[in-house]
């Protein structure tokens, strides 16, 4: 039942701000809208047992990919941003406040209906680190070294792409 | 506590739709490439459901795969933005005409 709500929840939100990222003007809003999609995807593979690959996701898309995104963004200068709006610092703090709250209320409350998703059993397909780190050092040492040299190799052909060809 | 594989497949269909939505109709580039991380992250989607209902890891190790392969495009396929973008002053894909005489 509660893992059901935590699908339909992050599902909701990962289709929603994918249709942000399509519809969004600005291109540094669909950057922004695309971090908050792979956050629910990553949330998603946790649902799914797939701890490792869902930190995984987070770090290597929610962060590297995103900020080479938006550093390419700005770089470009592609649009005129729009103004910062002034940050309503009370507005912030009393919204940022009620939702702890909130979150500690809705806590106790599905704790004592015993709501909470009881921790998942580590079975065969678990993606604990420890399962996946043994099988990517056996099974799959070779295309471990294939990636690799695949990323070994964008990254000296984005670095020829990029550059100014001031040589010529 | 059921869990149903049905429910995660038609999620990664609804994601790779609209990214191939936004493949087909931004015009800007980098938008169109982030649709792309949305469709290959659809994908993903559908490897760790399948590697979950069959009990094998083996869809976990392709998705992280897949990643470094992601990461890899976006590195390349970003600098190719930053080399058409000194060429042409923009990053409108309708104002792209490389292959034309």
């Amino acid at each position: 039942m509660a893992s059901q709500l935590f699908f339909f929840f992050f599902a909701a939100v990962a289709i929603a701000s994918g249709i942000g990222l399509i519809v969004s003007r600005n291109p540094v809003s669909a950057a922004l809208w695309l971090v908050l999609n792979l956050f629910c995807v990553a949330a998603l593979y946790i649902t799914m047992n797939a701890r490792f690959i869902g930190v995984v996701q987070i770090l290597v898309y929610a962060g590297a990919i995103m900020v080479l995104f938006l550093f390419v963004i700005m770089l470009l200068n592609l649009t005129a941003l729009p103004n910062l709006q002034k940050i309503d610092w009370k507005r912030a703090v009393a919204f940022l406040l009620g939702m702890a709250v909130f979150a500690q209320l809705t806590y106790v409350l599905a704790g004592s209906l015993d709501l909470l998703p009881e921790p998942s059993m580590p079975d065969a397909a678990s993606g604990s680190a420890a399962t996946l780190g043994k099988e990517l050092l056996t099974r799959y040492a070779l295309p471990l070294e294939v990636t690799g040299v695949l990323l070994l190799v964008a990254t000296i052909g984005a670095v020829l792409l990029a550059r100014k060809n001031s040589s010529k | 506590m059921e869990w149903t594989l049905s429910w995660y497949l038609s999620l990664s269909a609804a994601l790779f739709a609209i990214g191939a939505l936004g493949v087909l109709l931004r015009r800007n580039a980098i938008v169109v490439f982030m649709s792309i991380e949305l469709m290959l992250n659809a994908v993903n989607v559908t490897l760790v459901a399948f590697s979950r209902a069959m009990g094998d890891p083996a869809g976990q190790m392709l998705v992280f795969f897949v990643m470094a392969v992601a990461a890899a495009e976006a590195a390349v396929g970003l600098a190719i933005v930053i080399a058409l973008f000194r060429k042409k002053e923009t990053v409108d894909l309708a104002r792209f005409n490389l292959f034309r005489f």
